[in-house]
């Protein structure tokens, strides 16, 4: 199956319709990220623990279309949250989806959220 | 709203649309442009690097979304065959009537091709387009095919010729140059400089025939050779004609504007044509009944037209600067101003220098006091700077011969400093930018480096050439405000890597989070994390499994991400030299998960293909068949390359596999700043290639010569000698403190190569430093490296033994599905990633 871009659109807070349920926090590591399945869609999740937060985005690095992101290392440039695809090191703000170093369409963003020890993802269908 | 067709999308047509799109203006005009060839403008300055990357998009100046992105309406494939000046429309080659209110001309020139019989054979190719190219490309190879030792001739010794001569000569054909003047370059160059790059050119393997009129092409269908007449004939089987331009006028021709008798749209200053709604730039313009083959020119004649068309009263300046500065086949070569002149005019200094293909000459005033030109070959280093003083006027140093011989005795450069120039003075003549808007941009707008000052003023961004200028500027500036300039890895750390290496060290800081929260700032990001990872790794010889989420890619897996996001495996071969029961192993391995196999450069095998989860099931067999990870993922020692040596051949001198395996083992595992690898030959014959390698033991009689500080890639260096017949212990010692003073005090990502070329005072600096020891830290080295050696473990028996480690190896962390967008597809009997899409 080849990936497609539309498959992926940015879910903001209050769109949420669905807090998805994916795995324990200590699935996560620590200042990185791990890959979650929901339906047909491969969200890219980042425990961000220096910073406190979580960010959620799709997997799929826009700019070759490979499924990437949760393998690429995160950090901050000018305190905003972004990742680095592992592939060509494309940048992305992890809160808004922008391409920080190129012009690539903003990647989409998701809401996560930790209750008890589960990390949950938000969808809106 | 008004219509703009621009005819013509090469670099002017292109710079055309970008000065226009950038005015506010702009917005109340359609602008179509029409380009023949099937790709938007690219960069046809830098043509012959299409020869290196084969890759046409590394040219593009901007890509195709550009156009529409800006409201650019652009036809590709598409000529403009007819201009109707009546009815202001003209038609296309697909039938097309498009109506104007202005017409920019900016159809370029095409090559000119003599009328010489036989021209029209094949296997005789102009040198314009990225399809002119690629016709030769292909042409070339099958002249190898039949013929490996094949030649290719190149009919003009002018600037492009000579490119197109370095060009054929990459294609792996033996190059020779034919030129009808008795000099090289006989527009730019004097008869001792032409000479001068002739001894160089030659040495570098083309051959220069000059003073020769072509009278036919021989050969029977295709190219077989070249006649000059008088039973002068040269074999070529491929010919290359770079015999200047021809505007393409045809058609202004077809509806009357006005031409120049040898061709060219006569243009006023006002880049108009004799019909005022129609516009020429670039090569088809002939002003001042001058056709200037240059870009900057050219992009001045498009800012002009913008501003016409936009009625502002912008004229073109009445002299046009003609200096360039080329490298021209690694050769830098810049005239400026007079090049040559008769002596009336004025006087000439020349320094002249044959054992290093150095030639430099400055014309003078006869009262000594104003540059007139000058030519520079070997060495352009200080072109920027004189031309500067030439387009200025400025005052020349009461010793003008210091400008190219250098000052002699104590102070400085004879020059002052870039500073030193008016504000006014241009820097980068590609997009017409001053000395005043760089450092402007510099002090006014906070951009603090070249880059940030790039993309704000757009210098740099043409030929390149002034580069070096503005990195002048941008330090200079900012030390006028106060601020020191220093290499800092990224803006999370205030310090460079050597600086950091120290902190880490004298602290006793092993963590990462603790290190940017005492000395830094911020979260940290993808340069600075596996920059630590490393520093750590080389003092503290951790695994990359420990702080796994700032190890770059493919550390984090320990294994080489590949173009679909699949992973490829090196088990460690050292020296090249592998048992029967291995291969078959490593065979069954690669057959049982479908792997693609390949041998590669450094003599081991590499196994493409393996999905996330697969890699520690495939690791766990390899170790089990008695392998180890071989670190080709690493910023570490990859292989050292062995030949057979004197354990089989005939001429060896000593035993080089057995040196190679043992210094492999040594130094396998050891993180650094970058990848590096070594070499053992056993002879002179150097069948190892030990010289390509960062470091190299070649065997002599009465022992080992020991090169460090070379590399292939992309910039090959040979690697210089350290010590000179050396028994094998001391060669060990020696290359023991090169590698470790390199990853002490080397860059993040800086290969030996370009470190030992900053490293002042050189080769003979290091050979004070690891083999007299000048700082006395030959202990401190010795002994850092013995610690490294012997805290060796391999890191992929540790992750498959350790189960969070293993843990790791999953493409979800919610699902055991496998990722499904991974396609292959076969190739040769094996497999292959599907092409991006």
């Amino acid at each position: 199956m080849t990936a497609n871009l539309n498959t992926y659109e940015t879910v903001r807070p209050e769109e949420v319709k669905i807090w998805f349920k994916t795995a324990a926090v200590s699935k996560f590591p620590k200042n990185g990220g791990a890959c979650i399945k929901y339906k047909d869609k491969q969200i890219a999740v980042f425990n961000f623990t220096r910073e406190g937060s979580w960010y959620a985005c799709q997997n799929l690095c826009p700019h070759k279309m490979e499924m990437v992101l949760s393998r690429g290392m995160i950090g901050d440039e000018n305190m905003e949250a972004k990742v680095a695809c592992p592939l060509h090191k494309s940048n992305f703000s992890l809160r808004t989806g922008k391409h920080l170093n190129g012009d690539l369409e903003a990647i989409a963003t998701y809401p996560v959220k930790v209750e008890g020890d589960f990390v949950y993802v938000g969808f809106s269908e | 709203m008004k219509t703009i067709i621009v005819v013509g999308n090469g670099m002017v047509g292109y710079k055309f649309c970008e000065k226009f799109v950038s005015r506010e203006e702009s917005e109340q005009f359609r602008l179509i442009v029409f380009g023949e060839e099937p790709r938007p403008a690219y960069d046809r300055v830098h043509l012959s690097e299409f020869f290196e990357s084969q890759d046409a998009k590394a040219l593009e100046l901007a890509p195709l979304n550009w156009y529409s992105e800006n409201g650019i309406e652009l036809l590709v494939n598409e000529r403009v065959t007819d201009i109707h000046r009546k009815t202001k429309t003209i038609t296309t080659s697909r039938d097309q009537e498009i109506g104007y209110d202005y017409l920019v001309l900016a159809t370029g020139s095409v090559p000119f091709v003599p009328p010489i019989n036989g021209v029209e054979k094949e296997g005789v190719f102009v040198y314009r387009t990225i399809e002119d190219l690629e016709a030769m490309l292909a042409y070339a190879e099958k002249v190898k095919s039949v013929k490996p030792n094949g030649k290719a001739a190149i009919l003009g010794g002018g600037l492009l010729g000579l490119e197109a001569g370095k060009a054929v000569m990459d294609m792996g054909l033996e190059p020779h140059v034919v030129e009808y003047a008795p000099k090289l370059m006989p527009r730019q160059l004097d008869s001792r400089s032409s000479n001068v790059l002739q001894l160089t050119l030659e040495a570098m393997g083309i051959n220069i025939h000059l003073g020769k009129a072509t009278n036919r092409i021989l050969g029977n269908g295709a190219i077989t050779g070249m006649d000059f007449g008088e039973d002068d004939t040269l074999n070529v089987d491929m010919l290359v004609i770079s015999a200047g331009i021809r505007p393409r006028d045809e058609l202004a021709k077809t509806c009357d504007l006005e031409v120049g008798i040898r061709g060219g749209i006569v243009v006023n200053d006002k880049m108009q044509t004799s019909d005022p709604d129609i516009y020429a730039i670039g090569e088809v313009a002939l002003y001042n009944q001058m056709i200037y083959g240059l870009v900057a020119p050219g992009y001045e004649m498009a800012e002009v037209a913008v501003n016409r068309i936009l009625e502002k009263e912008v004229v073109m300046q009445h002299d046009i600067d003609m200096s360039t500065k080329l490298k021209l086949i690694g050769v830098d070569v810049a005239s400026f101003g007079i090049p040559y002149m008769p002596a009336e005019k004025g006087l000439s200094i020349i320094y002249e220098n044959k054992t290093k293909g150095v030639y430099k000459r400055i014309n003078v005033s006869h009262d000594g006091k104003t540059l007139l030109g000058g030519i520079m070959v070997g060495d352009a280093e200080d072109y920027s700077i004189l031309h500067q003083m030439y387009l200025n006027n400025m005052p020349l140093p009461d010793n003008a011969e210091e400008l190219i011989v250098g000052a002699r005795g104590e102070g400085g450069s004879p020059f002052g400093s870039a500073m030193d120039l008016p504000d006014t003075a241009v820097i980068c003549s590609c997009e017409a930018v001053t000395k005043g808007a760089v450092c402007c941009s510099v002090l006014d707008e906070g951009n603090e480096t070249v880059k940030a000052v790039a993309k704000a003023t757009k210098a740099t961004t043409g030929c390149g050439g002034c580069k070096p200028m503005v990195s002048d500027l941008v330090k200079e500036s900012l030390k006028t405000l106060g601020k020191t300039v220093k290499e800092r890895i990224c803006e999370h750390f205030d310090f460079s890597r050597q600086e950091l290496f120290d902190i880490v060290k004298l602290r006793g800081i092993a963590d990462f989070d603790e290190l940017i929260d005492t000395v830094g700032k911020g979260h940290g990001c993808e340069v600075c994390k596996p920059a630590v990872a490393a520093i750590f790794a080389s003092i503290y010889n951790e695994t990359a499994n420990k702080q796994n989420a700032i190890q770059d890619t493919n550390d984090r897996y320990l294994a080489n991400i590949q173009r679909n996001g699949t992973y490829s495996v090196v088990p460690r071969v050292a020296g090249g030299e592998i048992t029967p029961k291995q291969l078959m192993a490593m065979g069954r391995i690669a057959q049982k998960y479908d792997l693609y196999t390949k041998i590669t450069g450094g003599q081991r095998i590499d196994m493409f293909g393996a999905k996330l989860h697969e890699l520690p099931l495939i690791w766990e067999e390899l170790i089990k068949e008695g392998f180890e990870t071989g670190q080709a993922y690493g910023k570490s020692l990859r292989t050292v390359k062995s030949c057979v040596g004197s354990t089989w051949c005939r001429y060896g001198m000593d035993e080089s596999v057995s040196f190679a395996v043992e210094i492999e083992h040594r130094y396998k595992g050891i993180r650094s700043p970058h990848k590096f690898k070594g070499g053992v030959s056993g002879c002179i014959r150097e069948c190892a290639e030990a010289r390509g390698k960062d470091f190299g033991f070649i065997a002599v009689e009465g022992g080992w010569n020991v090169y460090v500080g070379g590399n292939g890639g992309a910039n090959p260096k040979h690697a210089v000698l350290l010590a000179e017949k050396v028994d094998k212990a001391t060669a060990i010692k020696y290359v023991d403190r090169f590698i470790m003073f390199y990853i002490k005090t080397a860059l993040p990502l800086q290969r030996t190569a370009p470190w030992l070329e900053k490293l002042e005072g050189g080769i003979t600096y290091l050979q004070n430093v690891v083999i007299n020891d000048s700082l006395g830290i030959c202990d401190e080295l010795d002994a850092e490296m013995q610690a490294l050696v012997d805290s060796y473990k391999c890191e992929w028996k540790e992750a498959v033994e350790t189960p969070e480690i293993r843990e790791r190896y999953t493409h979800f962390v919610n699902s055991d599905e496998t990722d499904e967008t991974i396609e292959f597809v076969s190739l040769r009997e094996q497999k292959m990633p599907k092409e991006w899409a």
